[in-house]
């Protein structure tokens, strides 16, 4: 099979949610309203690191209208880690719902459930806490250091490999053949730094927790992981899977920070009270309390022939994980093994990575999941090298990038958390991406036009190409359930969690695509932990690859029932019959429709429900590719980057839904252009962060917004549903190092430290070129 | 008291406002904004994104205005004309802009489209053939971190091409 005999998938359905959205039907968290509710304001630290000697509530519980006020003396104390992943998580277990010790200003101390958010406020203000502060530390170097401050001193935390030098995660690697950069006729090395970023999801952190008629806890909850919160909950909080049910109803935008358990403090309110209670976060306690990309500093050291010829690479990343280490190893070990196998590397590579304990906002999963922090520098690192031996970036990656049947030792070495899986590649569409993303941008055109240039404005193009995952091999898996109804139609009930991104859509669309309906005859039910069955959730780029893969499996068991159902109708064959517009055909050209094939299941002979179930998990995660192009304009007077054209070009195989790719692909590279040119937290000296808005923080609006292209290049993978792999995250990665090279083709400067707004860009233009006389720049090329 | 309006004996406003073409008498609390006053009172389309005015999501017509339901007090809205997300059409009868939102992918997650399409609709009653740069003007105050603007700015040009050969 390939897209041509495709009928539903490889087509733009119509969102399946949109309509409703549009008309703003109430569909998300705080959409419904509760008899009862009660509103939850949290107590933030205001010290980077202290311990709590004394803590008194007794003014906060006279406020008048509050119920409840917790602090760590109320709940359990259960070491766990708020990573949503498969279990057990491969991330320390170094988290407490109430602690009596803070470890970054934004850090939960107490918690209240009034009858109004004034009162909750009020009391938030009257709990008198006594802090014994501590020495802080804020840079992850510093942090590593003998005798600095240890965060995690405390004795019942688990999987932290050494808090005395706040390593939260380490993972070292390499591969030998022969002395390092002996071959090489250059070798290079530098540092490149990624700062704290927000995932800026539209709609904040929301969660209400309830109790069903039965006295069951139910969490309705804007969350990426349903099931990772039913269970993370459940551990937390001492209390059995059983009598929770996590709902996870429409979802405004997530991008990984809501792969974060953070549930337990507004359940454990609802335990107490035994009230229904809300806890909504501000958007500045988003910005602060929720989670953030981790802070990077990569460095990397490769060497190059004179040919071309990749001699020998080495990464060394130091992940700032902040105050715990949720996805400290994961997204520490994605940096190396989502991007090193990118080029292949003739002789030796080594990875060196260190996830570190600071006094800061606590970093988690983010959109590009660490291949966003290492492709900044293999990329910038892959121009200097085409420069220095001069040859063309673009036949530079042409010549060393993985090919299709080619695999690396790295996928073996380096999986999620543990040892990986060997795979080849085994779809790749990146020659074909690399020339139309060329001929998009003109790029020889404008190479040859952009050599010679004069004045103060400097125009450049670059280029950056890259890959992700599909899932995470034999660890996620995804299940799924069908039931037919009277009318031909079916019921597909899903744990994959559609937090915006159209998942709902594309499993509908696989689905009709095996029993040859339409999309609209198929009724999607996604995560409701009492209702559908498992699944892992919305992170990793899986659920298109690993949930349609049980999508498909699920139709497959149906559309046999439905025939052997139908072989009785038409006394025909099994063999003889085949599922096609809504009917169920025979070679003789008999055929009887769906409806008939429920209605004699359901009423008449040997009665039964057509239905099934079926799970899936995968060996391989095979990688979606980009080549990514960006031209920019630099006024090398005032340091300001402008883009004036970004071609993206994407390689997701069969892309189920291309408008839906196309518009997850435009909203990843938009947030990597904003990431590149704006998005940076900022702390004072003492850990505070001081532009928690997004006033202050700025994320890029439509005005703001360059021409943005994306091109889908289609090819077959042949362990995908229809020959798709996944499409979601990868674009995230591109912007910072394609900007970053098309500025070194404009002005011969290299960038190392995101964002690349006007003040680091012209520090760069004067450090490395140096003004011979006032008011004019000479520029290096 | 502004235009008649009454003050009752719990700090609440009793304001008389006519919300998607119905007149309505809507209790409003002393000192609440009008975003919270209409999620109170039903109205959940209207969003609540950051509650500083910055992102849009809460944008309703005030008189044919676009305002920021987060920064006016419901008081304001007093003797007023208000249009929700909701009066601008609904599931079985869309407005031409929300079905061609939908046709044109630029729904994602979905939370900050109702804003956008009531600052669409602004920009439209007043500028029936916009330039994609006075589209992306109009949009600026809506952020949205899903979709990079590209459908979205597709989906107001061929909103207007409707609406234009519908007159």
């Amino acid at each position: 099979m390939d897209a041509k005999d495709l009928k539903v998938v490889n087509k733009p359905a119509i969102k399946m949610d949109a309509l409703g959205l549009a008309c703003g039907e109430p569909a998300f968290t705080d959409d419904m309203d509760f008899t009862g509710l009660l509103y939850a304001k949290l107590l933030w630290s205001p010290h980077a690191h202290a311990r709590i000697k004394k803590i008194d509530v007794s003014a906060a519980l006279k406020v008048p209208g509050v119920k409840a006020v917790l602090t760590y003396k109320d709940l359990p104390r259960v070491p766990h880690t708020t990573a949503g992943q498969g279990y057990p998580e491969p991330s320390p277990y170094d988290t407490y719902t109430l602690d009596n010790k803070v470890r970054y200003v934004g850090d939960r101390v107490a918690a209240v459930a009034a009858e109004t958010a004034e009162a909750a406020k009020e009391a938030v203000s009257r709990i008198k806490v006594d802090y014994e502060v501590l020495p802080a530390v804020l840079d992850t170097f510093e942090a590593m250091k003998d005798g600095a401050p240890v965060i995690h001193d405390e004795e019942d935390s688990k999987n932290i490999p050494d808090a005395k030098h706040n390593i939260a995660a380490k993972f070292d690697f390499e591969v030998r053949n022969g002395e390092w950069f002996k071959e090489a006729d250059h070798v290079f090395e530098h540092s490149w730094t990624m700062p704290y970023l927000q995932h800026c999801a539209i709609e904040p952190h929301i969660s209400i927790a309830y109790f069903d008629n039965t006295g069951r806890l139910v969490l309705r909850t804007s969350t990426q992981v349903p099931f990772h919160v039913r269970r993370i909950v459940a551990q937390a909080l001492k209390i059995p899977v059983k009598n929770i049910r996590v709902i996870k109803p429409r979802i405004g935008g997530g991008f990984g920070s809501k792969q974060e358990v953070l549930e337990d403090i507004v359940a454990a309110l609802a335990l107490k009270t035994r009230r229904p209670v809300k806890l909504e976060y501000t958007r500045k306690e988003t910005f602060i309390s929720s989670r953030t990309r981790h802070p990077a500093t990569c460095r990397m050291k490769a060497g190059v022939k004179k040919d071309g010829t990749i001699t020998d690479a080495e990464m060394e990343i130091t992940l700032n994980t902040g105050a715990y280490g949720s996805h400290a190893l994961t997204v520490m070990m994605c940096s190396g093994s989502h991007t090193i196998p990118m080029y292949r590397v003739k002789n030796n590579i080594r990875f060196i990575g260190r996830s570190v304990y600071t006094n800061m906002p606590v970093a988690g999963a983010y959109r590009g999941y660490g291949a966003t922090q290492g492709f900044f520098a293999w990329e910038c690192l892959m121009d200097m090298m085409a420069a220095k031996i001069g040859m063309d970036p673009v036949e530079f990656r042409k010549m060393n990038y993985i090919k299709l049947g080619e695999g690396s030792p790295v996928f073996k070495a380096m999986g999620e958390g543990r040892e990986g899986v060997e795979q080849v590649i085994t779809s790749c569409g990146l020659f074909e991406a690399i020339k139309k993303g060329a001929d998009e941008i003109k790029w020889a055109e404008k190479k040859a036009k952009y050599a010679s240039q004069s004045g103060p404005i400097r125009r450049g193009v670059g280029v950056a190409c890259m890959m992700q995952g599909s899932g995470i091999p034999e660890v996620d898996m995804a299940s799924a359930t069908m039931k037919m109804n009277e009318d031909g139609s079916f019921n597909l009930l899903v744990g994959a969690a559609d937090l915006g991104t159209g998942s709902d859509t594309i499993l509908a669309q696989i689905a009709a695509e095996v029993l040859g309906i339409k999309t609209d005859d198929i009724i999607v039910t996604s995560s409701d932990t009492d209702i559908t069955p498992f699944d892992v959730g919305a992170y990793a780029s899986s659920t298109t690859f690993i949930s349609g893969g049980a999508v498909k499996k699920t139709a497959e068991k149906v559309r046999d029932m439905i025939i052997e159902v139908a072989a009785k109708i038409l006394d025909q064959k099994k063999e003889d019959l085949r599922l096609e517009g809504g009917k169920v055909v025979a070679k003789d050209g008999s055929s009887c429709s769906l409806p008939e094939v429920a209605n004699t299941s359901l009423y008449y002979y040997n009665q039964h429900q057509i239905t099934a179930s079926a799970s899936h998990f995968a060996h391989t995660s095979p990688p979606p590719f980009q080549a990514n192009f960006a031209e920019v304009e630099v006024d090398t007077e005032t340091g300001k980057v402008k883009i004036l054209d970004y071609v993206s070009c994407v390689d997701c195989g069969t892309a189920i839904n291309p408008v839906l790719a196309e518009g997850q692909n435009d909203g990843a590279v938009l947030n990597g252009i904003s990431h590149t040119l704006s998005e940076e937290m900022e702390f004072s000296s003492n850990g505070t962060p001081l532009n928690a808005s997004f006033r202050r923080y700025k994320i890029f609006s439509a005005a703001d917004t360059p021409p943005l292209r994306t091109f889908i290049i289609p090819t077959w993978e042949p362990a995908g549903p229809f020959g798709a792999k996944s499409v979601s995250e990868i674009g995230i990665n591109g912007p910072l190092p394609a900007v970053a090279n098309a500025i070194y083709n404009a002005t011969g400067v290299w960038l190392f430290d995101a964002p690349f707004t006007p003040d680091r860009v012209l520090a760069a233009i004067k450090k490395q070129a140096p003004s011979p006389a006032a008011g004019s720049v000479k520029l290096l090329h | 008291m502004k235009n008649g309006m009454i003050r009752t004996n719990k700090g609440f406003f009793e304001i008389t406002v006519t919300v998607n073409g119905e007149k309505k008498e809507l209790s409003v609390k002393n000192g609440e904004f009008l975003l919270d006053a209409l999620r109170r009172h039903g109205w959940k389309g209207t969003k609540k994104g950051c509650d500083t005015g910055d992102c849009g999501s809460c944008a309703v017509l005030l008189n044919g205005k676009p305002v920021l339901g987060c920064l006016a007090p419901a008081v304001t809205a007093h003797g007023g004309v208000l249009t929700t997300i909701e009066g601008l059409g609904t599931v079985h009868a869309p407005h031409p802009l929300q079905r061609a939102f939908v046709e044109a992918g630029a729904v994602q997650c979905g939370f900050c489209i109702p804003g956008m399409i009531l600052s669409s609709k602004h920009l439209l009653d007043r500028t029936p053939d916009p330039t994609d740069a006075e589209i992306r003007k109009a949009l600026d105050g809506n952020l949205c971190r899903c979709t990079g603007y590209v459908k979205q700015v597709e989906a107001v040009k061929n909103a207007a091409k409707r609406l234009k050969a519908k007159c």
